[in-house]
């Protein structure tokens, strides 16, 4: 068997994996990145990226349809058409441009990259076992960076016309009938695309809201939107079987026992780390419920092993798989590093958008919360988009007013995350973002207004 | 002439409670409005409470150290005239500005007080602040900034790095050596100390008191007759405590001639109480505390403790003592191993009281705790009539009731 010696052996090639490895090789550390599929991962594969393209181009679709017939904003065309097949070719062109960048960095960053799927040995040494035979991998530090995959409903596993996120991108046509199981952010986003492309959606949540982890007041414009696209939402409802061959989804609601004739079942109720067949169960792992434990370091309970990104807790956003990688990085370039960040935005990709950074205001404490709010009812920018559904929230410390959490919805508002996560990264006060100028008109100015509406007056009222 | 009385302002978080951390005045002291009284310290801030009045300080809530709920007494401050009192104090932080004049209250005073948090309780910083301090080995936690709102500034870390490179004592060597001769009290107990340790074959009991029900008492009555009969503290109480446990172990109120081989027990409790001076460790004697109520007991030893420190105690005061109690008060550590006072055969050591949590079968309470740390002579009292003692002892102090029963089972 061919062996391979590093200083650091990451495995898994998405966001948190090629990000660790790309940066530990460009500081000189011998580094090997271990990749069963494509680079890239979940996010730029069959996650983020493609979603967002879909996201965009039914968007697109959706504005023609409205401009048909009588117009909209006196922009009049006539009624349009979808080549389904030319959107999906271009999103495959978005996914295989970022790959082979991805490819190209690592390469540039002098790291070997091995296909094949990795098994521990020991703490210290793999068996990757690839299309050219198994390779033996022996590596100081190890990095587990192999993320997650969607969970299944019981009663209804994935195969057939049930299918995850994966299999709803790789959709050949629009379906005309679609179940979307889990109004979780990836349900929301997909469903509300595949709405904008003409399928007839069903929206099937447990929970009595869409979006369950927000609060009401930010998710209400949302489903207002899901409302008015033609969207059927079913809350408060269970799935109770599925029969493959009649299409027939029968769910438990509020209204009783229902079935829905359906086309295709997109199930999107979460996220599972993905360390099956990782031979993790042989080093013994500490685990937190059913993620790898990690200390600010993202050192696991073995010496030398790392956890980035979905497989540990917390939010399963790419970026803050990056940011763990870079951490991992310079610990094993011997650099000081630790986790340490305040918040790692959230952004959903529903119409309208959704962001949230920091605390909800459930979270701060009612006698030292203050929160303030500025509505895009009275933003110029709102009204020339044609698009004043949203809000900027801030929640701040009543006491000290340092600002604890921010969030939007609204129009676009998921580009807002930078200046909201500086904010809070920096410990910025409500006074601090009261007395900088934004830019007008933009969207972005409804978060000065709400800081100011928090500490002296509004500016518009 | 008016005393008034304020309460622990609300300092925000969402706090229940905050520790006395420092206090800057004491009875008697005189201040002026605005004057600070003292710190606290909340897990999230140190805070300091300013006077809301002139005035003479007549009370103050408890020792440094002590928790004390929002919204509880804090001080009294004796005023000239009968003007109603001033609103309470109310916490507010000097860097949170506000359009409308807010009340007078517990200023964060100048900058660099507040020990900032962000809303997951670390350091409030900017990455590069933290970044940096992270590479120099510094945590954040010791400084405090003077950022709006205590954020800690690159310019704070530049400050705290270079007070800590030029600190005299730190990581410089030193020479010279210094000699001081023992004489007088210290020379006295420098023998007795050796005495006692080179004879006495020591061993120690820890126990640990629940003290609710003790200072619930002890609170009540300092509330309702404090004013006229003075401040109880808690070791009059372990004093009655202690008269009524050896009723049924005079065995342990007892002194050993060990030349003599002979053994003897007291009927009367001379207590000795381990004082500290200036001069050094003294034991003036209360004589037949048996005989003495609780209020009697209080004043008993107010007396000798003063006396000892004025150096005004008579021979007779500091000897013939039959057991003694040793007490640190709030420095009074976890546990202790006192040493005997020969020819006693037992001292008792009372240790400092402190919340902790408490399992009471179905989940963990917060419960005052206080440990007694008590050491016995081997050679004349054994391991299970020690722990006896001592489970008595704790018994009568965890249900102080049972201290002030008539016709109890001891007598």
């Amino acid at each position: 068997m061919n062996e391979v010696t590093c200083t650091l052996l990451v495995i898994g090639g998405g966001p948190g994996g090629y990000v660790c490895a790309a940066r530990a090789g460009r500081m000189g550390v011998d580094t090997v990145l271990v990749e069963a599929a494509t680079l890239g991962g979940t996010c730029l594969n069959v996650g983020c990226i493609p979603s967002k393209a879909l996201i965009h181009a039914a968007g697109a679709f959706h504005t023609a349809r409205r401009q048909s017939g009588s117009g909209l904003h006196g922009v009049i065309v006539t009624e349009p058409t979808l080549d389904y097949g030319a959107t999906r070719h271009w999103m495959g062109g978005v996914v295989d441009r970022l790959v082979s960048g991805v490819g190209g960095l690592l390469q540039r960053a002098g790291v070997r990259v091995i296909t094949g799927r990795a098994r521990f040995v020991d703490g210290k040494t793999l068996r990757v076992e690839g299309p050219e035979g198994d390779i033996l991998v022996r590596a100081e530090a190890v990095v587990i960076a192999t993320g997650s995959r969607a969970a299944a409903v019981p009663g209804l596993p994935f195969g057939g016309r049930v299918i995850d996120s994966t299999g709803a991108l790789a959709m050949t046509q629009p379906p005309a009938r679609l179940a979307v199981v889990g109004a979780g952010y990836i349900g929301l986003e997909l469903g509300t695309a595949f709405a904008k492309l003409g399928s007839a959606v069903t929206l099937v949540e447990a929970a009595p809201s869409v979006l369950p982890q927000y609060d009401e007041r930010l998710t209400r414009p949302v489903q207002r939107r899901l409302n008015d696209l033609g969207i059927t939402l079913k809350l408060d409802a269970r799935v109770e079987g599925w029969d493959e061959v009649k299409g027939a989804l029968r769910i438990a609601g509020a209204e009783g026992p229902e079935e829905l004739a359906v086309d295709r079942v997109l199930v999107t109720v979460g996220r599972v780390p993905m360390v099956d067949g990782l031979g993790l169960e042989e080093l013994g792992l500490r685990q937190a419920g059913r993620f790898i434990a990690v200390d600010d370091g993202c050192r696991t309970s073995m010496r030398g092993v790392y956890a980035i990104g979905d497989v540990t807790e917390g939010p399963m956003l790419a970026h803050r798989a990056m940011a763990q990688g870079q951490v991992v990085a310079d610990i094993v370039a011997g650099r000081s590093a630790g986790w340490d960040k305040v918040c790692v935005p959230a952004v959903c990709f529903t119409d309208p958008e959704i962001l949230c950074v920091g605390l909800l205001p459930d979270a701060v404490p009612e006698a030292d919360r203050l929160v303030s709010e500025s509505s895009f009812r009275a933003s110029g920018r709102a009204l020339t988009l044609d698009d004043t559904e949203g809000f900027v929230r801030i929640v701040a410390r009543k006491s000290d007013h340092v600002l604890l959490g921010i969030q939007a919805v609204g129009p676009g508002v998921a580009e807002l995350a930078s200046g909201y996560a500086l904010a809070l990264e920096n410990g910025l006060l409500l006074e601090d973002v009261a007395a900088t100028i934004h830019a007008h008109p933009t969207l972005s100015e409804g978060f000065q207004e709400a800081a100011m509406a928090a500490t002296d007056m509004v500016n518009h009222c | 002439m008016t005393e008034w009385s304020f309460t622990l302002p609300d300092i925000g978080e969402g706090i229940a409670e905050a520790e006395l951390s420092d206090w800057r005045v004491k009875p008697g002291d005189v201040v002026r409005e605005d004057d600070i009284l003292c710190e606290v310290t909340t897990d999230k801030a140190v805070v300091e409470i300013p006077a809301s009045a002139s005035g003479r300080i007549t009370w103050i809530a408890g020792p440094a150290g002590d928790m004390l709920a929002i919204g509880a007494e804090l001080v009294r401050i004796e005023v000239d005239g009968s003007a109603p009192p001033p609103e309470p104090a109310v916490a507010e932080m000097a860097t949170a500005p506000t359009a409308a004049p807010k009340p007078r209250g517990a200023s964060v005073s100048g900058q660099a007080r507040l020990v900032a948090r962000g809303g997951d309780g670390r350091p409030l910083a900017a990455p590069s602040v933290r970044g940096r301090a992270r590479e120099e080995g510094v945590d954040l936690r010791q400084l405090r900034g003077s950022g709006p709102a205590g954020r800690i500034l690159q310019a704070d870390l530049d400050a705290f790095l270079s007070g800590a490179a030029t600190a005299p004592d730190r990581a410089r060597q030193r020479t010279g050596t210094e000699e001081i001769k023992v004489v007088g009290i210290r020379r006295r107990i420098a023998e007795k100390m050796t005495l006692s340790k080179a004879r006495i074959p020591h061993f120690s009991i820890i126990e640990e008191i629940d003290v609710e029900a003790l200072e619930a008492l002890r609170e009540r009555l300092n509330r309702t007759q404090g004013a006229e009969q003075g401040k109880l503290t808690l070791l009059p109480f372990v004093l009655r405590a202690l008269v009524r446990a050896l009723a049924a172990h005079p065995a342990i109120n007892a002194t050993f001639d060990d030349e003599a081989g002979i053994v003897t027990r007291h009927r009367a409790l001379h207590c000795g109480i381990a004082t500290q001076t200036d001069a050094g460790l003294m034991v003036p004697v209360l004589r037949h505390t048996e005989a003495l109520d609780l209020w009697q007991t209080a004043r008993a030893i107010r007396e000798l403790a003063e006396a000892s420190r004025a150096q005004k105690a008579a021979p007779a005061d500091l000897s013939g003592s039959t057991l003694t109690v040793t007490s640190l008060g709030p420095l009074g550590a976890v546990a202790t191993t006192p040493i005997i006072n020969h020819p006693e055969v037992a001292i008792v050591g009372i240790n400092k009281i402190a919340v902790r949590p408490v399992w009471d079968g179905g989940t963990f309470v917060p419960r005052r705790m206080m440990n007694l740390s008590c050491s016995f002579d081997h050679r004349v009292v054994d391991g299970w009539a020690a722990a006896t003692f001592v489970a008595r002892l704790k018994e009568l102090l965890e249900v102080p009731t049972l201290i002030f029963m008539e016709g109890g089972v001891d007598e």
